[in-house]
């Protein structure tokens, strides 16, 4: 059996027998290479597990054991950038093997254990060393002779090599998938196709966010300042459309600072005493085309358009500046009754 | 180390540029060899290859001298394989750059900011030794306003400017360059992203010279704010030496419809928006008509249009409009048009020409059938997700797969997302399409087996590089045993890009990868379990290669050491993004990658150099 096994290793031409580390945790994770000759890259001594194909009677099974113990301490398999995440999947290693193999499966530290200490057996097994066996908990003798040959033929296809080596396209559909951890930079696509679902497209920003992933959305920050200018009155002011949430409200605010510059602007005189406050007129009907001002807007795209149309947040994202015009000076010609830009539904 | 050196010249990819000294200097020749230096100049003159050049500078010093005198475009693979100065101070007489920085991962935000890849010390260094300079490409490359000033004020005789995936500039520097640069033929922004302030921007389409310019191909699809349009209908008008016009999504369809009367001879054209703006546009277009049947004649005067692209919020009642030009289409970008298989399947049955299709997942495997079926020349096809998220609906599959390949037999290049795939389908892709050239497969639920047989994807990708003799670029995904890189190792022996992601069991995958691909240039890597004993098996190739790139794997500090140590030559980065307080040994991300120039001075804080 082990002659085998050192045959096929030695098939690729290296004659160096490789190590599976079945260590589920990223850090430990190493391939130890003692082959003739060969080097050792390995990580740091205490972290590691050593799983050695070598001839029995190897000094170094304590060593093994100890570091088994110490490494079954950690627990999570994860790789990459998020945390270790526990998922509580079934234990059923075919599932396991089935999909992400080290990313989700992670249940609870002494499964993990347990598992090592399966896993480990089946390659000590190639030693014919049969002690290891007997620690097993759950008969998995088919599982061992599957990871034999696993190891054995390094180019045969099958086990992961998280803890189950199921060999042999035992890959089997369950297709139960947890939600998976959205991973940076996964799937590979540049940020400006992201989000194209057409469900809003807001400021230019968000289509062209920078190379990393966060996007500047100015936006959300801080306020919105947009100018306001009205027909006649030769110094404009400005608003935060962030500040309110619906037409009406902007359309008070719109009549609050204006109301008094255009009293002073028809009665220079007056202006700044508070001796006829119900003659101010209140600037009203600015929506709706009623009243003797009308509200416009400019967009990102430099056209004018009639206040009201979209949804306020629409609105909110394409506005650049603010006019109050004279309905009377309003023509057809110059808006459109109703905007053609798709909305949103 | 001699070896080492000529390999590097020796790919046609390779980093460096092959700017290697081999100590040209001291006393000038005697005058017989001065005369056959110069007859040797006018012989290769002619050789454009930069392969070819290299392997003639190799042959003596008189040729070597002979060779640097007479390159006129320079390609630099990678920004830190050589110094600006050294480059310079070979090549004497170039007129064209080429200049690529950051590793492609940087596009899918896994390199970080600041991490380097700066023009400018290149184009101060260029600034002084090319005065005729003409022409400049980057790729990846971070790029400031002063640069592109810079560069406006450096060559008199500055033509063409592409830059790709660059970030750090603005409407400020684009306004410099329109402004300055009098001679200025291309300006194409690809897929840049511009620092633009809303509030700051600038109106760079107004500063081109106000004379017939002589530009061929304006190209801005990618800015963020809206330009000028009364300038830009203007700048057209007086280019009547435009033929690529690649608008931004501001701009409306009924804005578009004004600018391709101005521009008739039109071949290429980014569309922008192609959706109706406000009613209130309608007023200002003299002839009061935004409707489909002026744009379809205005399409039907643009006889000499091949590429169309854009519609980046299309309006789906103008789509028929492109009618007229459907049939001689060689490129049609519909990668940003949610179009279903109904809205596609009338147009692409016209495309009978077209030879590059970019589309979005939502035309279905059924839209695909319907490309399948018509476009019997296409050469490369790219399938983009419209949601890319592991979980969303799979909107493409293995049945469109099968039906290109049945249908696109002369398919060079595909890159495919979608959510469920079968080893069949794969392998049957490799039997129709010999030709692939380039095969980017990407899955995008990760480790996701063969839907049918829960399989690994294995046989698929073994199929692959098996029956595709011509493979040179390949991109893997779905779950993958050690069992398909030993694939890939024996039989994908011209593969120069590989990309790895969420795949493979053990080191020996990489293992195998290192030791059979033979013409191995450029590999990336990430969240794969390869740890410090597979980077010895590529200790005889990394001076080849342009880079390796291996992030989220089992690497220690270790191990990258060791081969930082063995090789000299090789650079090896270790970007470390989070506070690695609980584990110093541990390498998140490794970038190496073989430079004449030794490591470099500008790297950030996050990145130590072994």
């Amino acid at each position: 059996m082990q002659k085998r096994v050192m045959e096929e290793d030695f098939r690729k031409g290296e004659g160096r027998p490789q190590l599976l580390d079945l260590i589920p945790n990223e850090r430990d994770w190493m391939v130890k290479d003692v082959g003739v000759g060969g080097k050792c890259f390995g990580v740091s001594e205490e972290k590691k597990l050593e799983l050695r194909l070598g001839l029995p009677g190897d000094e170094d099974w304590s060593s093994v054991k100890e570091k088994r113990e110490e490494h079954s301490i950690e627990s999570a398999l994860s790789l990459g950038h998020y945390s270790k995440v526990s998922k509580t999947i079934g234990t059923n290693p075919s599932s396991v093997g089935a999909k992400r193999g080290f990313l989700d499966t992670v249940e609870s530290k002494t499964e993990v254990f347990q598992q090592q200490q399966q896993q480990q057996p089946g390659f000590l097994q190639l030693q014919a060393k049969g002690k290891e066996l007997s620690q097993k908990t759950n008969g998995r003798a088919e599982q061992q002779s599957l990871e034999k040959k696993a190891c054995g033929s390094p180019a045969a296809h099958g086990s992961a090599a998280a803890p189950c080596g199921d060999g042999a396209g035992a890959n089997n559909s369950s297709q139960t998938r947890t939600a998976p951890t959205p991973v940076v930079g996964w799937p590979p696509i540049r940020s400006f196709r992201r989000n194209l679902a057409s469900i809003s497209k807001p400021s230019l920003e968000s289509q062209n966010g920078g190379p990393e992933t966060a996007v500047k959305f100015k936006n959300g920050r801080k306020g919105l300042f947009v100018k306001i200018n009205m027909d006649g009155i030769p110094i404009g002011r400005k608003v935060d459309l962030k500040a309110y949430d619906s037409y009406e409200k902007l359309s008070l605010v719109v009549d609050e600072l204006f109301q008094g510059l255009l009293a002073a602007q028809r009665d220079p005189l007056t202006a700044g005493t508070q001796k006829n406050p119900e003659e101010k007129q209140a600037i009203t009907g600015l929506l709706d085309g009623s009243g003797e001002y009308t509200l416009v807007y400019e967009d990102d795209e430099g056209d004018r358009m009639l206040v009201g149309d979209v949804p306020w947040d629409m609105f909110v994202s394409t506005a650049k500046r603010l006019r109050v015009l004279k309905s009377s000076e309003l023509s057809a010609s110059s808006l459109g009754a109703v905007s053609r830009k798709r909305t949103a539904t | 180390m001699r070896e080492e050196r000529s390999d590097m010249s020796e790919d046609e990819d390779g980093g460096g540029g092959s700017a290697k000294s081999r100590g040209g200097g001291g006393a000038p020749p005697p005058f017989s060899d001065q005369v056959l230096e110069i007859v040797l100049e006018n012989v290769l003159q002619f050789l454009s290859s930069r392969r070819d050049r290299n392997a003639a500078s190799l042959v003596c010093r008189s040729w070597y001298r002979a060779e640097a005198q007479t390159r006129r475009e320079l390609f630099i693979g990678n920004c830190y394989a050589v110094s600006p100065r050294r480059a310079t101070e070979r090549f004497r007489r170039i007129r064209a750059v080429v200049l690529k920085g950051k590793p492609r991962f940087a596009d899918f935000g896994l390199v970080p900011i600041n991490w380097g890849a700066h023009f400018h010390p290149w184009v101060s260094a260029m600034a002084a030794a090319y005065p005729w300079l003409e022409k400049l490409c980057l790729k990846r490359m971070s790029v400031a306003d002063g640069d592109l000033s810079l560069l406006a004020h450096s060559f008199p005789n500055f033509r063409e400017l592409s830059l790709i995936c660059c970030e750090g500039f603005s409407t400020a520097g684009l306004a410099v360059i329109a402004e300055k640069c009098r001679h200025l033929r291309v300006l194409d922004l690809i897929e840049d992203y511009l620092e633009d302030d809303e509030d700051e921007m600038v109106d760079w389409i107004s500063r081109f010279p106000e004379t017939t310019t002589c530009l061929e191909s304006l190209g801005f699809d990618c800015v963020g704010g809206a330009v000028n349009f009364e300038a830009l209908e203007a700048l057209v008008t007086r280019s009547p030496a435009l033929r690529r016009l690649r608008v931004n999504h501001h701009v409306s369809v009924e804005q578009l419809h004004r600018l391709m009367a101005r521009a008739p001879q039109l071949t290429h054209l980014g569309t922008g928006s192609f959706g109706s703006a406000a009613a209130a546009a309608a007023a200002a277009i003299p002839q009061g008509g935004n409707n489909v049947v002026d744009l379809v004649s205005t399409f039907a005067a643009s006889k000499s249009l091949v590429c169309l692209s854009g519609f980046r919020d299309m309006a789906p009642q103008y789509l028929p409009a492109i009618y007229p030009v459907c049939a001689s289409l060689t490129s049609l970008n519909f990668s940003f048009a949610e179009i279903s298989a109904e809205e596609l399947i009338p147009v692409i049955r016209h495309c009978h020409s077209l030879q590059i299709f970019w589309v979005l997942d939502t035309v279905r495997d059924e839209g695909l059938q319907a490309v399948a079926a018509t476009c019997k020349d296409l050469r490369e096809l790219r399938v983009f997700p419209l949601d890319a998220t592991e979980d969303s609906e799979g909107s493409v599959s293995d049945v469109g797969l099968i039906a290109i390949s049945e249908g696109c037999r002369k398919l060079r290049s595909i890159l495919y997302f979608c959510q469920q795939m079968t080893n069949v389908a794969v392998v049957t892709m490799s039997k129709n399409c010999q030709d692939l050239v380039v095969f980017r497969l990407c899955i995008m639920g990760r480790r996701r087996p063969d839907h049918v047989t829960g399989e690994p994807m294995d046989e698929g990708f073994g199929a692959i590089v098996m029956n595709c003799k011509k493979l040179r670029r390949l991109a893997v995904s779905g779950l993958l045993t050690d069992k398909a890189f030993a694939y890939i190792g024996k039989y994908g022996k011209l593969v120069r890009t590989l990309s790895v992601a969420f795949a493979g069991n053990t080191d020996l995958a990489l293992m195998y990868v290192l030791e059979g691909c033979t013409k191995l240039q450029k590999l990336e890597i990430r969240d794969s379990p390869f740890g410090d004993s597979a980077l010895p098996a590529g200790l005889h190739h990394y001076y080849n290669m342009r880079f390796l790139w291996m992030s989220s794997c089992k690497l220690s500090v270790r191990g990258c050491m060791e081969v930082a140590q063995r090789l000299p030559h090789l650079v090896v980065e270790v970007i470390r993004e989070r506070d690695e307080d609980d584990d110093h040994e541990a390498v998140e991300k490794l970038y190496m990658y073989r430079s004449l120039a030794g490591p470099r001075n500008d790297a950030p804080p996050f990145v130590e150099i072994l």
